[in-house]
C-alpha cells in the first residue's frame, strides 16, 4: 500500500453513451511493470489518456506518489515523471530523427531550455546520439519522419518520452502496426533502457506472447472496467478473460 | 424608451446589411476553407457593377419605369458573380488548396491588391452616385421614428438571402451534397461526389452574395475608391464572432453587431469605428471559436 | 559550434558593408533602405512568430505603437534623442506584448490571424477619433538626435541609415542566435506537434507568449525608426493593409533565412517606389501580381534559396 507509486480511486468516465472507465482502482507498485490489455474500446488508451492528463475523469482520484494528480495538465504531469508513449507516434514531421531527440533532450535537462545556448551543440548532439544508439536507430538521425518505418518511428517516439527522469513509464501499444519479427527486438531494447533506474512500467499490449514474457501482472480491461488483475498466468486462464478479453474460450 | 427603439430598428437595418456583406464570405470558408481577403473587393466591384447599370438604365429611358432599375441592380452582381467566380476559382485558388492556410489568405490579399486598381482602370477614380433606387420607395414613419424605406428593403433582401441558402443546403439534394462536401472533403471525393463543381458553385455564390451586397449599398453611398477595404475587416469580424463558416451564426453575428454598433452610434460616438472589433474581441475570449461551432478533440 | 561563435564576426561583416555600400547610395534610396530595413524588422517579428506555427496579420499595432511612442514623446516631453525613443519604444510595445500575449496564446491559425487584426484595427479606430493625438491626419515628429548630435539634410539620412542598419544587425545576430538556440528548437517542435512538446513538459503557451512579444518588440522599433525617418505618424500605421504588407514581406522571405527578411522587404519597396513612379495608379496591381508570382515561384520563401543549401551540407 505505501510503496504504490501510482493510485487511481473510482475513476468513471464516459463519452457519450460509452462508457470508457468504470469504477477504476488499481495501486501500481513502485518498479512494477504491468501490462494491460483488451479489446478496442475496451479503456486501455482512456486509462492512458486519464492518468496523464489528456482526458479528465467524470468522477474519482488519480494519485501519483500520494499526491493527487486528477486535474493537472498533461505537461504538469509530464513535469512530474510520469511520461508515455503514443500508439500513433506524435513526432515532429519536419525535423530530423536527432532534431527530434534533441527537442526531447533540451526540454527534459537538468536546466531549464535557454534562449541563448545552441541547440545542436556537439556535446548536446553527443549525448542525443548515444541515446539513439541505445535504441539502434541512430543510422537514420538525417532522416525525416515520412522515410522511416514504423518500428523505426515507435522507437524514436519512445526514446524521447523517457528521456529525462521518468518514474512511471506508460507505453500505447509499443508494438503495434511494426512487423512481427520486430516486436520482441523492440520490447527488449525498450526493457533494456529503462532497466537501469527503477522506473515503473505500464504498457497496453495486445500481443499476449509480449505481455505473458515481459510482465509480472496484467490489467484485463472489458466495457471500461478492470476484470483482471492478476499475474499474466492467472489472467490469461481466466474464464472471464478468455471469453471477454482474449477471446481464447473454448 | 425612444432611444432604445432608435438603437434596435438601427441596429437591425446594420445587422441586414452587415448579414449580407457577410454571409457569402463564411459560405466559402464552410465549402473551400478559404478565407476570401478579396471578398470585400468584390463588394466593391458589385457596387460598381450596379452604379454603372442602374446608370445604363436610366440613361436609356428607364424613367419611365423606374421600378426597373432594381432589377439593373441585380443583374450587375449576377455578372460579376458570372464572370469573377469562375476567373478566381478556377484560374487562381484552385493551384492553392493544398497549400497552408495563411498562404491562401495572402494569395486573397494580392487578388484584393490588383481588383482594387482594376477597380481604378475600369470606373477612374471619380465618385460615382446612384441615389435613384433609395429614393424610390419613399419613407416610412414608425411611431415618431422616420425611416427611408429602403432600409426595409435591405432587411428584406438579407432575410431573403439567408433563407435562400439556408433552403438549398438543408433542403434541397444538391445542398446536401455541398453539406456532406464541408463535413468532410475526401469522403465525399471518394462517395463520386464533383467536389471541384461544388466549390466552383459555391465560391461563384458566394461572390454573388459579396456583389449583391455592394449593388444594396451603392444606391446608399457615394460609389468610390475604397469602398471595400472597410466592408472586408467588418465582414470578417461578424463572421468569426458568429463562428467560422455557420450561416446561422453569420446571421447572429450581423444582428449582434448592428445593435452594438447602433448603441455606439447613439451613446457613444467616438467608440463607432471599433466597437465591431471590440465586440469581436470580446465574444472570442468567452468562445475562442466563435459563436456557432464545435471544437473537435484529437485522437491520439 | 563554429557557427555560433563566427556569428558576431557575420554581424560585423555585415553591418560594414552595409555602411560601405550606405555611402554610395543616393539620398533617396538611402531613405529607402532605411524605410525597408525598419519595416523588416516588423515582418522578422513574424518571421518569429511563423517558427512557432502562427501567422500575425495584425503586427501594424505595434509598428503604430512605435510611430506614437516616437511621435508623441517628441511632441510632448521634447525628448528626441533616437536611443531614448528606441528604448521607450520596447518598453511600450514589450508591455502590450505582455498583456495581449497571454490572452493571444489560446488561438491558433485563422483565429489568431484576425484576432490580432482586430487588436490592430481597435487601435486604428481609436488613433482616428483621437483629435488630441491628430485623428485621422496624424501628427508630424521632430527629426531625431543622437546622444546630442543634430545633424541636417543628408547627414540626418545618413544618421538614421547608420542607426537602422546597427539595430537590424544587432536584431538579426540575437533572432538567429533564438532559432538556433534550445527554446528557438521547441518553437519549431510546436509548429509541428504542439501536443508533443506539452507531453515533453514544455509549455507551449510560454514559448507563444516569448515569440510573440519578441515579436512586438521588433515591430515598435520599426515603427520607432519608420515614425522618426519619415518625420510623420498616422493612424494609417495600424490599419490591416499595412499589416497585410508585413505578413506579405514574412512569407515572401520564408522563415529560414534572417537576411531574407529584410532583402525582401527592400525588394517590396523597390517594387512599390518603381511602380509609383511608373505607374502610379496601379502600382497595387504590380504588388498583387508580384505577390501571386512570388507564392508560386517560391513556395518557401525566398530563404529557401538559401535554406537548401544548408540542408544539404547538414545532411552531407
Amino acid at each position: 500500500m505505501s510503496d504504490a507509486i501510482l493510485v487511481t480511486e473510482d475513476v468513471n468516465k464516459t463519452f457519450g453513451a460509452v462508457t470508457a472507465a468504470r469504477e477504476v482502482s488499481v495501486e501500481v507498485p513502485k518498479g512494477a511493470i504491468w501490462s494491460l490489455i483488451g479489446s478496442n474500446g475496451a479503456g486501455k488508451t482512456t486509462f492512458v489518456n486519464m492518468v496523464t492528463g489528456y482526458i479528465k475523469p467524470d468522477r474519482g482520484r488519480i494519485l501519483f506518489q500520494g499526491r493527487d494528480i486528477t486535474r493537472l495538465s498533461p505537461r504538469q504531469i509530464t513535469r512530474l515523471g510520469i511520461r508515455r508513449s503514443f500508439q500513433m507516434p506524435q513526432l515532429y514531421a519536419e525535423l530530423t530523427v536527432l532534431q527530434n531527440m534533441l527537442v526531447s533532450r533540451s526540454i527534459n535537462a537538468e536546466r531549464p531550455p535557454s534562449i541563448w545556448r545552441g541547440a545542436q551543440g556537439a556535446d548536446d548532439v553527443e549525448r542525443a546520439m548515444d541515446i539513439l544508439k541505445r535504441f539502434k536507430i541512430a543510422d537514420y538521425s538525417d532522416r525525416l519522419m515520412g522515410e522511416l518505418s514504423a518500428g523505426v518511428r515507435k522507437l524514436l517516439d519512445i526514446a524521447m518520452a523517457i528521456s529525462g527522469t521518468p518514474r512511471v513509464v506508460m507505453l500505447d501499444e509499443p508494438t503495434s502496426g511494426v512487423a512481427a519479427e520486430e516486436k520482441f527486438p523492440i520490447m527488449d531494447l525498450v526493457m533494456e533502457a529503462l532497466s537501469a533506474s527503477d522506473v515503473t512500467i505500464l504498457f497496453v499490449e495486445h500481443d499476449m506472447d509480449i505481455v505473458t514474457r515481459y510482465s509480472e501482472r496484467v490489467l484485463a480491461f472489458y466495457d471500461g472496467a478492470i476484470v483482471a488483475n492478476d499475474a499474466p498466468d492467472e489472467v490469461l486462464a481466466d474464464e472471464v478473460v478468455q471469453r471477454y478479453v482474449t477471446g481464447t474460450a473454448k | 424608451m425612444e432611444l432604445l427603439a432608435f438603437i434596435l430598428v438601427d441596429g437591425l437595418i446594420y445587422g441586414a446589411w452587415l448579414f449580407i456583406v457577410s454571409v457569402g464570405l463564411t459560405l466559402v470558408f464552410g465549402v473551400l476553407n478559404i478565407l476570401n481577403l478579396a471578398h470585400g473587393s468584390l463588394y466593391a466591384i458589385g457596387a460598381y457593377a450596379t452604379a454603372s447599370a442602374v446608370g445604363a438604365y436610366f440613361a436609356l429611358g428607364g424613367d419611365a419605369f423606374p421600378m426597373g432599375s432594381y432589377l439593373a441592380m441585380v443583374i450587375g452582381a449576377l455578372l460579376v458573380a458570372v464572370v469573377l467566380g469562375p476567373l478566381l476559382e478556377r484560374g487562381l485558388l484552385r493551384h492553392f488548396y493544398d497549400r497552408d492556410h495563411v498562404i491562401v489568405v495572402l494569395v486573397t490579399y494580392g487578388v484584393f491588391l490588383i481588383l482594387e486598381d482594376v477597380m481604378k482602370l475600369i470606373w477612374g477614380v471619380t465618385p460615382l452616385f446612384v441615389s435613384e433606387p433609395y429614393s424610390l420607395l419613399g419613407n416610412v414613419e414608425l411611431g415618431p421614428l422616420f425611416y427611408v424605406a429602403y432600409d426595409f428593403l435591405v432587411i428584406a433582401v438579407a432575410i431573403m438571402s439567408g433563407l435562400a441558402v439556408w433552403f438549398f443546403l438543408n433542403r434541397t439534394r444538391r445542398g446536401k451534397v455541398v453539406l456532406a462536401v464541408i463535413h468532410d472533403r475526401e469522403m465525399s471525393q471518394t462517395m463520386g461526389v464533383n467536389v471541384d463543381r461544388v466549390f466552383l458553385v459555391c465560391f461563384t455564390v458566394g461572390v454573388f452574395l459579396a456583389a449583391l451586397g455592394g449593388a444594396l449599398t451603392a444606391p446608399m453611398i457615394s460609389v468610390s475608391p475604397g469602398i471595400g477595404v472597410n466592408v472586408i475587416i467588418i465582414a470578417f469580424a461578424v463572421v468569426i464572432i458568429g463562428g467560422l463558416g455557420s450561416i446561422e451564426g453569420a446571421a447572429i453575428g450581423a444582428l449582434f453587431v448592428g445593435i452594438a454598433r447602433a448603441a455606439s452610434v447613439h451613446l457613444l460616438p467616438e467608440a463607432e469605428l471599433f466597437i465591431i472589433y471590440l465586440v469581436m474581441a470580446v465574444v472570442l475570449v468567452f468562445r475562442p471559436e466563435g459563436l456557432f461551432s464545435k471544437t473537435e478533440a484529437r485522437k491520439i | 559550434m563554429s557557427a555560433t561563435r563566427s556569428l558576431p564576426v557575420i554581424c560585423a561583416i555585415g553591418f560594414v558593408a552595409l555602411i560601405v555600400v550606405g555611402l554610395l547610395l543616393p539620398e533617396w534610396a538611402m531613405f529607402l533602405t532605411t524605410m525597408a530595413f525598419a519595416k523588416g524588422l516588423v515582418a522578422l517579428g513574424i518571421v518569429c512568430l511563423m517558427r512557432a506555427g502562427l501567422v500575425s496579420f495584425g503586427q501594424g499595432l505595434y509598428f503604430c505603437i512605435g510611430a506614437y511612442v516616437a511621435g508623441l514623446m517628441a511632441n510632448w516631453t521634447g525628448i528626441t534623442d533616437i536611443f531614448l525613443l528606441t528604448a521607450l519604444g520596447i518598453i511600450a510595445s514589450g508591455i502590450t506584448g505582455m498583456i495581449f500575449g497571454p490572452l493571444l496564446a489560446t488561438y491558433r491559425g485563422i483565429f489568431f490571424a484576425m484576432l490580432t487584426l482586430s487588436l490592430s484595427m481597435i487601435l486604428y479606430g481609436f488613433l482616428s477619433k483621437m483629435t488630441a493625438l491628430g485623428g485621422t491626419d496624424g501628427l508630424n515628429v521632430a527629426a531625431p538626435t543622437f546622444l546630442g548630435y543634430a545633424p541636417e539634410g543628408r547627414a540626418l539620412g545618413l544618421s538614421l541609415y547608420v542607426y537602422t542598419c546597427a539595430i537590424v544587425v544587432i536584431a538579426g545576430g540575437l533572432v538567429r542566435t533564438f532559432f538556433d538556440s534550445e527554446r528557438g528548437l521547441i518553437a519549431l517542435a510546436i509548429r509541428d506537434n504542439e501536443l508533443r512538446v506539452e507531453y515533453l513538459g514544455a509549455s507551449v503557451r510560454k514559448e507563444i507568449v516569448f515569440s510573440y512579444v519578441a515579436a512586438g518588440i521588433l515591430g515598435g522599433i520599426g515603427g520607432v525608426i519608420s515614425g522618426l525617418a519619415i518625420g510623420h505618424v498616422d493612424p494609417e500605421t495600424a490599419y490591416w493593409t499595412t499589416s497585410g504588407e508585413f505578413v506579405f514581406v514574412a512569407i515572401l522571405s520564408g522563415y529560414l533565412s534572417i537576411p531574407a527578411v529584410f532583402v525582401g522587404s527592400l525588394l517590396l519597396e523597390v517594387v512599390r517606389s518603381f511602380s509609383n513612379l511608373y505607374f502610379p495608379n496601379t502600382w497595387q496591381l504590380s504588388l498583387g501580381i508580384f505577390l501571386l508570382a512570388v507564392i508560386l515561384l517560391l513556395p518557401n520563401g525566398l530563404g529557401s534559396l538559401l535554406a537548401w543549401r544548408k540542408r544539404r551540407r547538414e545532411t552531407s
